[in-house]
């Protein structure tokens, strides 16, 4: 197991020799290029924009700097990008953009990186400061409009504060629990004058305090419960990846025999070949996963945050488990499930706290048990049906997973498509799944995809969208054009807004409501784009199309033709409790599912 | 989770900056704590403002009210004082609408209450007091039969009793574990 996130911090600060473009620190320069010496300082390379009027006066400066500025189509696009990048990366994303519309349209990536917290400074163009609050040409609020969804932001009006605020951006971003902070700066303060004053000192703020210690005495409580735990289950989040703790989290299990659930974006934290290794929790976590979470007798939340679509039902949620809850943001703590042993501080430094305090012991009782769910779910899985004569999404996914080695660094977008990868693609390494799980963005996935092909130029990238979602942010295969990107496209098109369309199968009687979705012939689409695109139809045809755009160094989209109306098994309904799921009907191996559909029965699967 | 709410008052130390009282304001309404009331005014301190907040939230959630705060960028300090000895006094301007007649009563209420009266005129006068929440409501209980026909009145500002002097900067913000335990 190698850890690739040490090694691909492209954005944290450059220790090396400065560039020569770079000025010295008492230089007189424009706010313009004080923002670029910050930038480059801080080891930026790769930002995502789209220009105009309030932010001319830093593109005109950008091009003096070794700075490569991708266009995107929309700045949506560009916030997006930031976000793969930084999610890719592990270091911080920058986008850029200009004044009123360009600043609110990078508004929806902003959220879906607070709400996983992606560390991204987006700059923004604002207004000359004599035109604010005169509802000038192009002038937003965007301090203002950003507030819930930053993590902090700024407005500079003043060319010599645009250094010390900038570096604070970046630290701000990227310390303590990390965060999207915008930086507004008025044409002005990019066009006038300052002393460039730089030292590489650390960013003092007197208010914010990122790092938090762990008590030693709910250290202690934590180890006599893991110690005393017959039925333990760890749930480890996005805090794992994050942390860097995967290896520190491999060590644990191999020492304590406890078996590892994982959130949507904890998947790759912990290696899903692993044995003690049981997959993603949740609405649409697997069946063992969640049985195993509700007859658990201790959790250990690793950096997650007990969102509702991990946790089902509040009230009846592992109701025989004592839970011990890590996490760095102590506003966390208590806010959706009580925690027993409440522990403030950094995954990472916990569990290297907690490894060599914990008793060496096997839980072999427990592991049976779980198995023993594992193989009843395996019936019911639609990877055991051959299903030759249709096209299956879980059958595209699995075969992607299977014919890339699980190597692929995957991005989704948000629906079915994101559930089905989440099942099947097996992830081994951090930041191998790029996912938008808090806000559940659609159209994340190319834009992000993009971001993470100029983190990571070397990895194997492919989109999985579905025909909704990839019709929100299309656009951007311009980008992958003009920037002569290698990335594969598999849009998983069954011509439905496929979630929301399975709900009103399961609570709305069928009645399929603006869910039939029209759309662009995607071959003809990514051809219009100087692109290549193929068309899947059939099972048979899957492997040779995959391959295809594998052994190509062009943009490869492919459209998957699936059945309209297959159903994510299993779910928890909304305000369920976890282990009342909706499982797929049992398959015989002689039928086809949709030959011989049952209406899918809520299934208790506990035993009362 | 559901939990008994209470009165609480929270002393806010946070930097002199524009936009700040926005930052808290609009935490509040995202996560839903209601404002009972907010002062905020500058300290003796420079850069430095003091907010007192006084709103009603369950011990857990008062915990997560004081971390969210700290989450804040341009917060120094917070402090829940609901528990410990303090000094917390509200402001409060009444118009009674008063003549001649029925002056002399009023003014005696006016004398037991400990209120100032700042002006007076043939139909009215105009009464500050400074006291206790509870003390400035049975003020205005009182006065209502006279005919009350403005009041003004400050949020609450809270002070600690003990000899020390706010830390504002590196203290230990989490007190997550420990207030949990306790």
């Amino acid at each position: 197991m190698t850890q690739t996130t040490t090694t691909a911090s492209p954005a944290s600060p450059a220790k090396k020799e400065p560039h020569p473009a770079l000025h010295a620190s008492g230089t007189t320069l424009t706010g313009a290029e004080i923002l670029w010496e910050v930038l480059v300082r801080e080891g930026v390379d790769t930002v995502f924009g789209y220009p105009g009027g309030a932010i001319m006066p830093a593109y005109d400066a950008m091009a003096r700097y070794p700075i490569h500025h991708v266009l995107t189509r929309h700045e949506q696009g560009a916030s997006h990008m930031a976000d793969g990048y930084a999610r890719a990366s592990g270091g911080v994303g920058v986008c850029i953009a200009t004044s009123g519309p360009g600043a609110t349209n990078l508004v929806t990536g902003i959220a879906t990186a607070m709400l996983d917290s992606i560390p991204m400074v987006c700059i923004t163009g604002q207004v000359p400061s004599p035109f604010i609050g005169t509802d000038a040409f192009q002038e937003t609020d965007i301090q203002g409009v950003t507030i819930p969804i930053t993590k902090h932001n700024y407005l500079v009006t003043d060319p010599k504060d645009l250094a010390r605020v900038l570096k604070e951006a970046f630290y701000v971003a990227r310390s303590g629990r990390p965060g999207p902070v915008v930086v507004d700066v008025t044409k002005d303060a990019q066009q006038k004058s300052a002393t460039f004053e730089w030292n590489d000192e650390p960013v003092k703020l007197r208010g914010y305090r990122p790092e938090h210690t762990p008590l030693s005495s709910e250290l202690e409580k934590a180890r006599e419960l893991i110690d005393a735990a017959e039925r333990p289950v760890i749930l480890a989040g996005h805090g794992i990846i994050k942390g860097q703790a995967t290896g520190l989290l491999l060590e644990f299990v191999r020492k304590t025999d406890i078996p590892v659930a994982q959130t949507l974006l904890g998947l790759g934290g912990f290696p899903a070949s692993h044995e003690r290794a049981l997959g993603m929790m949740g609405m649409h976590g697997e069946a063992w996963v969640n049985q195993a979470i509700q007859d658990a007798d201790l959790l250990i939340a690793l950096g997650m945050r007990f969102d509702d679509r991990v946790t089902g039902k509040l009230e009846s949620y592992a109701p025989k488990a004592k839970k011990i809850h890590v996490e760095l943001d102590p506003a966390e703590i208590d806010k959706n499930v009580k925690a027993d042993v409440p522990i403030v501080g950094d995954v990472r430094e916990v569990l290297g706290s907690l490894l060599p305090a914990v008793k060496e012991r096997k839980r072999s009782a427990w592991v049976t048990h779980i198995d023993g769910l594992r193989s009843e779910s395996a019936e019911r899985d639609i990877q055991t049906h051959s299903g030759e004569a249709h096209l299956y999404a879980a059958h595209v996914i699995g075969d992607l997973y299977r014919l890339t080695e699980g190597k692929a660094t995957v991005v989704t977008d948000v629906g079915q498509h994101q559930m089905w990868e989440a099942q099947y693609y097996k992830h081994e390494r951090p930041r191998s799944l790029l996912t938008s799980g808090g806000l559940g963005t659609m159209g994340f996935a190319l834009p992000a995809a993009i971001g993470a092909r100029f983190a990571r130029p070397n990895d194997e990238t492919w989109v999985i969208a579905g025909d909704g979602g990839f019709q929100m942010t299309a656009c951007e295969l311009s980008v992958c054009a003009q920037e002569n990107l290698n990335l594969n496209i598999a849009i998983v098109n069954n011509g439905f807004l496929g979630m929301v369309r399975q709900w009103q199968e399961l609570f709305y009687e069928k009645r399929y409501v603006a869910t039939p979705i029209g759309a662009p012939d995607f071959v003809l689409l990514a051809q219009a784009h100087g692109l290549e695109g193929i068309r899947v139809t059939k099972r048979s045809e899957v492997e040779a199309a995959v391959q295809h755009a594998r052994s190509v160094s062009h943009t490869v989209l492919i459209d998957f033709r699936v059945e309209p109306e297959e159903v994510v098994y299993p779910m928890v309904p909304s305000g369920k409790r976890l282990d009342e799921m909706i499982r797929r009907p049992r398959l015989s191996p002689a039928t086809d599912p949709h030959d011989s559909v049952a209406p899918p029965a809520m299934t208790k699967t506990d035993k009362d | 989770m559901t939990e008994t709410k209470q009165r609480r008052t929270f002393v806010v130390h946070v930097e002199d900056e524009p936009g700040v009282l926005n930052r808290v304001a609009s935490l509040f309404r995202r996560r839903a704590y209601n404002i009972d009331s907010l002062n905020v005014a500058r300290t003796h301190e420079k850069g430095v403002s003091r907010m007192t907040i006084v709103c009603m939230a369950g011990a857990s959630e008062a915990r997560r009210i004081e971390a969210n705060l700290y989450k804040l960028v341009d917060v120094l300090r917070v402090d829940e004082v609901t528990d410990t000895a303090t000094v917390e006094h509200v402001l409060c301007l009444v118009k009674v609408g008063v003549d001649e007649a029925r002056r002399p009563e009023v003014l005696q209420i006016l004398d037991v209450f400990g209120a100032r009266t700042l002006d007076l005129s043939p139909c009215s006068l105009v009464t500050e007091l400074t006291g206790a929440v509870d003390v400035i409501d049975r003020f205005l209980a009182v006065l209502a039969p006279f005919g009350i026909l403005e009041v003004a009145q400050t949020g609450a500002v809270a002070m600690s009793r003990d000899a020390e002097r706010p830390q504002l900067r590196a203290a230990e913000p989490c007190k997550g574990s420990s207030a949990h335990a306790a």
